[in-house]
């Protein structure tokens, strides 16, 4: 059986598109709130990543690390996270959630314990941000044996060699991280240089579904369009900031940001 | 499962394939853009400690920069008040720029220039890392940056001025704490945004592997002078022989007991307990914290129960970190080392007490080691020889003296 995730790559190839991924993190800025953001924004978006939290996050910039802190200070919790999943799942059982975050949370609930929730909740996908292949690959195979995409992810400072064992090993979906960066970063590559090396790493293998993220914008995602999928995660985090700085409501102005974001895909 | 150290290794080459102490401390837990830095670092260090031209360079550098050996003194007032061991002190703060931090600084700095790098950044807690680094940088020709908790900054102003003197960028770092976690955390996604320009030096033995080898590798050079410094004072290395040292990251200890590995000698690692009265405490060791993962590196650090890192407290701004490094969950876990901690106040009392008998005047880091010496000293017999790593000088806690004991000496 196809799993969620390559379900959404298959829908969006057939509309021509690039597939749309967002990024939010649980609790931000509230329960209440991130499952309605979630709600909102997956009318448009084609794959949701949400972050669980972590205090000490080695490669997030200022903006997740903000939304993370918020969501921290708010008392999120790993249960209240698949919470959150569960209750956006009952409306929306066939839009892919892919939790992302930092292995330790994962360590201190045991591998097995955390996975069973994913199962419960119905999560679909894991990112762990510092959990690097080869170090990954006993989690992975878990993960696959539990039908939980484990998402690889690539780098700029990956080499070809190595790149060629991570894909082989990879599950329906593949991370380009576009730049040397942390996430929120300015675009400091070029979209031409960063799809010659989207380009050099679909030639390794065409069938797998390869998504670029970092540094993704309203700005900056419709040079990047021919990707199999892009991800927006700062820029999402940075709006829930300013609206509440301004008083506004963060659910409404989200929902309007990744609809126009997924105009710009169409 | 118990792990066995082996003999005539290394402490730094304890570890399997996957560079994991003892099956579970260590490791590489990094995004993966580090991934490919942190394999040619670790080629290139792997080539660079093999090199004879290399090992001749550093010590050239260790003698005529640092100032090696650093002397080994008795401390004899002190062995008279306590009447009961014989105490020494090595006095480590003798070497430039006044601490331990000076040699991983220094070799951090030549692998730099030979990896071609010419920016160089770095964390400092006690602001010791980031006065040497900026210091050897400046020496090598390296420009530097260096990244220091916002609440460190205001407590220990010298090193700060030093830093900014030695032509350093300071850059505060405003989450979290304010202190050295958030310093290093902050450094290493600055180095996944720049890792193709810039090398970047882990201030303790703590973070991915690569970074505690180089680090203890580079501090050995403390017990490499203490064993022959022993010798040439007792004739052999004495049996009952005790090697006592504050933990904060653990490369000063790391370094102070590499060399004795394979004797006798008793290791006890003195960790920040905080103030007497505070739940909050900087000694994951002593207080049976669990295993967990920070920096890159799994260790045993302070959290709670879902795993976010916990918050510490010591009046020891070096210490003030709630990880230990995998090499010190190694040596507690074979029990080849013994952990305890120290009070904000022993230490304080600790440095009072050795500031007035002796010539020398340890910072607050080392005071929670001599701490541990006054405690067990006065039970012992003179045959039993105490030597206390001396590895930071008190004036730049100065400000922090001045206003819990009310006066100063030095
Ligand atoms: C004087 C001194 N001693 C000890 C330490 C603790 O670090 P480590 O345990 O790595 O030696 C520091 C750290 O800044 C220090 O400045």
């Amino acid at each position: 059986m196809k799993s969620k995730i390559a379900l959404a790559f298959d829908k969006c190839r057939k509309a021509k598109r690039a597939a749309l991924i967002t990024y939010t993190v649980a609790g931000d800025n509230n329960k209440n709130n991130s499952l309605k953001i979630l709600n909102i924004i997956s009318k448009h978006a084609d794959i949701l990543e949400l972050g669980f939290p972590h205090n000490t996050p080695i490669a997030d910039g200022g903006q997740i690390q903000e939304s993370s802190h918020r969501a921290l200070k708010n008392g999120i919790k790993l249960k209240d996270v698949f919470q959150i999943v569960k209750k956006f799942k009952k409306n929306n059982p066939a839009k892919p959630i892919i939790l992302m975050g930092y292995y330790n949370l994962i360590y201190q609930e045991g591998e097995n314990k955390f996975l069973k929730s994913c199962n419960i909740s119905g999560v679909d996908g894991l990112i762990i941000v510092d959990l690097p292949y080869p170090e990954n690959k006993k989690f992975a195979e878990k993960c696959k044996k539990k039908s939980i995409n484990f998402i690889q992810l690539l780098s700029p400072t990956t080499s070809k060699k190595r790149m060629k064992k991570i894909i082989k090993d990879s599950h329906d979906m593949i991370y380009y991280i576009s730049m040397l960066s942390t996430t929120g970063g300015k675009l400091k590559v070029s979209p031409k240089k960063i799809l010659q090396n989207y380009n050099f790493i679909k030639r390794i293998n065409p069938k797998k579904n390869l998504v670029i993220g970092f540094g993704i914008t309203d700005k900056t995602i419709s040079s990047l369009k021919s990707a199999n999928g892009l991800v927006v995660g700062s820029m999402l985090c940075k709006t829930i900031t300013n609206s509440l700085k301004m008083g506004q409501n963060p659910v409404i102005k989200l929902g309007k940001v990744v609809y126009n974001l997924k105009r710009k895909l169409i | 499962m118990s792990f066995k150290i082996k003999k005539r290794t290394q402490l730094i080459d304890q570890h399997d394939k996957n560079f994991m102490y003892g099956g579970k401390f260590g490791g590489n837990f990094i995004p993966e853009t580090l991934k490919k830095p942190i394999d040619d670092l670790t080629k290139l260090f792997t080539k660079l400690r093999n090199d004879k031209l290399f090992l001749r360079e550093r010590d050239h550098y260790f003698v005529n920069y640092i100032g090696a050996p650093t002397p080994l003194i008795k401390l004899e007032n002190l062995t008279d008040y306590l009447a009961g061991a014989q105490v020494y002190a090595k006095v480590v703060s003798e070497a430039n720029g006044g601490a331990h931090k000076i040699y991983n600084a220094t070799v951090h700095c030549l692998i730099a220039k030979k990896a071609g790098k010419k920016f160089i950044v770095g964390d400092t807690g006690a602001g010791y890392a980031g006065k040497m680094l900026s210091m050897a940088a400046k020496k090598f020709g390296l420009k530097c940056k260096i990244f220091m908790g916002a609440k460190d900054i205001k407590r220990q102003r010298p090193n700060v001025e030093a830093i900014k003197k030695n032509g350093a960028e300071i850059v505060p770092v405003t989450t979290g704490s304010q202190t050295l976690v958030d310093a290093v955390s902050e450094c290493m996604r600055y180095w996944v945004s720049n890792c193709d320009t810039t090398h970047m030096c882990v201030g303790s033995t703590v973070g991915p592997n690569i970074f505690i080898k180089i680090c203890a590798w580079s501090t050995a050079q403390i017990s490499r002078e203490l064993m022959q410094q022993l010798k040439e004072e007792f004739g052999k290395i004495p049996k009952k022989l005790k090697l006592i040292n504050c933990v904060g990251g653990g490369s000063s200890a790391a370094g102070f007991w590499n060399e004795f590995m394979d004797t006798n000698a008793e290791f006890i690692g003195v960790e920040a307990g905080g103030p007497k009265n505070s739940k909050l405490h900087a000694a994951p060791l002593t207080n049976g914290s669990k295993i967990g993962i920070l920096h890159g590196a799994a260790q045993y650090v302070i959290q709670d129960k879902e795993g976010q890192i916990g918050s510490t407290e010591s009046i020891s701004a070096g210490l003030d970190y709630p990880g230990i490094s995998p090499l010190h969950c190694f040596l507690k876990d074979t029990k080849r080392a013994r952990y305890t901690s120290a009070s904000d106040e022993e230490a304080l009392e600790a440095y009072r007490l050795v500031s007035n008998l002796e010539n020398i005047s340890p910072s607050l880091e080392p005071s929670h080691a001599f701490a541990e010496a006054i405690k067990i000293a006065p039970k012992l017999k003179s045959s039993d020889v105490i030597v206390v790593n001396s590895c930071g000088d008190s004036i730049k806690d100065k400000d922090i003296i001045k206003q819990r004991l009310g006066t100063y000496i030095r």
